[in-house]
């Protein structure tokens, strides 16, 4: 062994540092960490905090003293008419907006890996639109929607809003999917084609469950992009009005309490889904 | 199939047995370059045939366009007497293991092998069946619900193969199988695959880059290199007289001298080196030169034999006088590098039976052996081996 030959001397200090430092850096990260974490939850955890508040005076606004706590405001979430309309609004908007993404965002991801560029004419052309897509300013593209909308004469509505939120969301859904498809061996394909299955069947039974992991990320990006995306809405929502969007409205007068009731819900359940995928990733291993 | 392919089917193989596959003048280009070159090959109903040549010797493409994976540039390919040359692989009657074996890693053990078997709609206990017994043949009893990963690399070759037996396919098709296995379990392995398709009784087309797999399995093997077939038949005919050098190199050592034809006719041609001495080669093993009388006389090292410098040639024997370079104890032998009188060294080979006087570098020896294990091949163009040609885009 290599110790033997260390004199003793000189060894113990440099241990000792090196212990010292050790034990510095297993709190050191730690509390980097945490501090982190707490930057990111603490306006969070105000709105939860203040879903439970008072509301002193005639008009069910938040304010924000705490004045007692109440749960008056989870039995009557259902209470402002506009709101719950917006906010059922916004989740149907999130789901359909989400499959039709996922849909074309991963048949488009396929393509961009399956075909080299001289098979796949204008392959480069997609794949720098799918990077402008999501660098390009919001407020640019919901402008410029408007703008075709208008042109277009079509009316502003839930047509026009599924239409720009799978817009946004396609490329989300297509990066994802493309790198869970980059380690992807083509010979499993093979193989399923050798032991006699059509390439629809293939795609079933061999692709589409292997590259389920990143159809799934994608599919709940382009989900949480859509249920909290305002600029583009606000564009393009004519008078239908998303939870969003409706939000922002209500802030010129005062904010009813049932908006931070229906946020802690929105959190809570995207809470759940990440202990979700924390569980099934555990029950794989 | 053209006259000269088939002239060097032993006839023993070829009697009475059904062609199960063959590729008429299979060209396929990749990128200008061929990778497979007017190919023809006629592959027998029920034999263990290999496709042995240096990598991007063309040997997996040709593979691949049996089992519908590329399409041939131009060529036919008939499998079972019909055309399939543009049928979509799953449609064929063949299958394949593959290189990196292609296990589905979301299916568990059994749900792989009845894969082929769900495809074709059998009944539930049928497909329970037959996998068992499939897994039986291969040695993978009480494997079933193992997902491919928890499997070693010797198990997952034998889900491989068991998922490919089980459809029965006219042709089985064999892609470097054991290219990923470790020495020792690639000898267990190709006796292993050797009575499993004796067991099954299917056609085996064996792809290999490795001489003494394909020696050691093979009923008959063909030596590809650059896109053509330079050597077909049985490994022993193969073996003992190559059809072209690059044969006589790839597969086995040999030693190999310039000479020059200078008679013919009778059983016997001879053949005059560079320091006038003269060596006999049967005619059957004289290639056709067209003309030319500049050959390479061949003879495997182990078909040597070494003896004193004084020592009387027998009858019927070639020799050779040289000087012992280097000689070097392999424990079941002797391996000795002999420079002879024409500058060429010489290997050979000789086996440890209790020979009291072996002999040391620097000796003066004789060097014989018996003329009709002579061969002689026409020179290659520029005189290297190149094995090492352009991948073939795999």
């Amino acid at each position: 062994m290599s110790l033997d030959t260390t004199p003793k001397v000189a060894k113990a200090p440099r241990e000792k540092s090196l212990g010292r430092r050790r034990r510095v850096g297993r709190f050191a990260l730690p509390t980097y960490s945490w501090l982190v974490i707490a930057y990111l939850v603490f306006p969070i955890v105000v709105m939860i905090i203040y879903s439970f508040n008072r509301v002193i005076g005639g008009l069910q606004l938040v304010s924000f003293s705490w004045n007692g706590f109440t749960t008056l405001w989870y039995q009557q979430w259902s209470n402002v008419p506009g709101l719950t309309a917006a906010f059922w609004l916004s989740i149907r908007l999130a789901l359909v907006s989400t499959v039709i993404a996922t849909v074309l965002g991963t048949l488009l991801a396929l393509a961009l890996v399956r075909y080299r560029s001289n098979k796949f004419r204008g392959k480069i052309a997609v794949e720098q639109i799918l990077f402008l897509n999501i660098a390009a300013p919001e407020i640019v593209m919901g402008a410029s929607l408007l703008g075709l909308f208008v042109t277009l004469n079509i009316g502003r509505g839930f047509v026009t809003l599924v239409l720009a939120h799978v817009m946004f969301s396609i490329a989300y859904v297509t990066v994802t999917v493309r790198a869970r498809l980059a380690g992807f061996d083509r010979s499993l394909e093979e193989a399923a084609y050798d032991l006699g299955a059509n390439p629809l069947t293939t795609f079933r039974l061999v692709t589409l469950p292997l590259i389920m992991p990143g159809v799934l990320a994608g599919a709940l990006m382009a989900f949480a992009l859509s249920i909290d995306d305002f600029v583009t809405s606000n564009f393009v929502s004519g008078s239908s009005d998303p939870f969003p969007v409706w939000v922002y409205g209500a802030t010129r007068v005062g904010i009813p309490p049932q908006v931070f009731v229906f946020g802690t819900f929105i959190f809570m359940v995207g809470i759940g889904f990440a202990f979700m995928s924390i569980v099934l990733a555990r029950k794989k291993t | 199939m053209t006259d000269s392919a088939r002239a060097h089917v032993p006839e023993s193989v070829a009697k009475g047995r059904e062609v199960v596959a063959c590729l008429e003048h299979v060209t396929k280009i990749f990128d200008d370059a061929p990778a497979v070159d007017d190919l023809n090959l006629e592959i027998y109903e029920g034999e263990f045939f290999s496709l042995l040549g240096p990598s991007g010797c063309g040997k997996t493409t040709s593979l691949r366009m049996l089992g519908g994976f590329e399409e041939p540039t131009s060529g036919r390919i008939l499998l079972g007497g019909r055309d399939v040359t543009y049928q979509a692989p799953y449609h064929r009657d063949v299958n394949t293991v593959f290189q990196s074996y292609a296990l589905f890693p979301h299916l568990n053990v059994f749900e792989n092998v009845a894969f082929g078997l769900r495809r074709r709609h059998l009944e539930k206990a049928e497909v329970a069946r037959r996998v068992g017994s499939l897994l039986e043949i291969v040695d993978l009893p009480n494997f079933e619900k193992r997902r491919a990963a928890q499997l070693s690399g010797g198990q997952q070759q034998r889900v491989a193969l068991a998922r490919a037996l089980v459809n029965e396919p006219k042709l089985l098709l064999l892609d470097e199988p054991m290219s990923a296995l470790d020495a020792k379990l690639r000898r267990q392995m190709q006796i292993e695959l050797k009575r499993i398709q004796t067991q099954v009784g299917i056609t085996f087309l064996y792809v290999t880059h490795d001489q003494e797999e394909a020696m050691t399995m093979s009923d008959r093997l063909a030596v590809m290199r650059a896109g053509k077939i330079e050597g077909i038949g049985s490994p022993r005919d193969v073996y003992d007289s190559p059809s072209t050098e690059f044969v006589a190199t790839f597969l086995g050592a040999s030693n190999l001298l310039t000479g020059e034809i200078t008679s013919t006719g009778g059983p016997f041609a001879t053949v005059t080196m560079s320091d006038a001495s003269t060596l006999s080669v049967p005619s059957d093993r004289v290639p056709d030169t067209g003309g030319a009388t500049n050959v390479k006389v061949g003879v495997r090292p182990e078909k040597i034999s070494i003896g004193a410098a004084n020592a009387s040639t027998p009858p019927g024997h070639n020799a050779l006088r040289g000087q012992v370079r280097v000689s070097t104890f392999t424990g079941v032998g002797n391996q000795y590098l002999v420079d002879t009188a024409s500058g060429v060294e010489l290997t050979v080979y000789a086996q440890n039976i209790g020979q009291e006087s072996a002999p040391r570098s620097g000796d003066n020896v004789t060097l014989t052996w018996p003329a009709e294990h002579t061969f002689a091949v026409r020179p290659m163009r520029g005189g290297r081996r190149d094995d090492e040609e352009p991948s073939e885009g795999e």
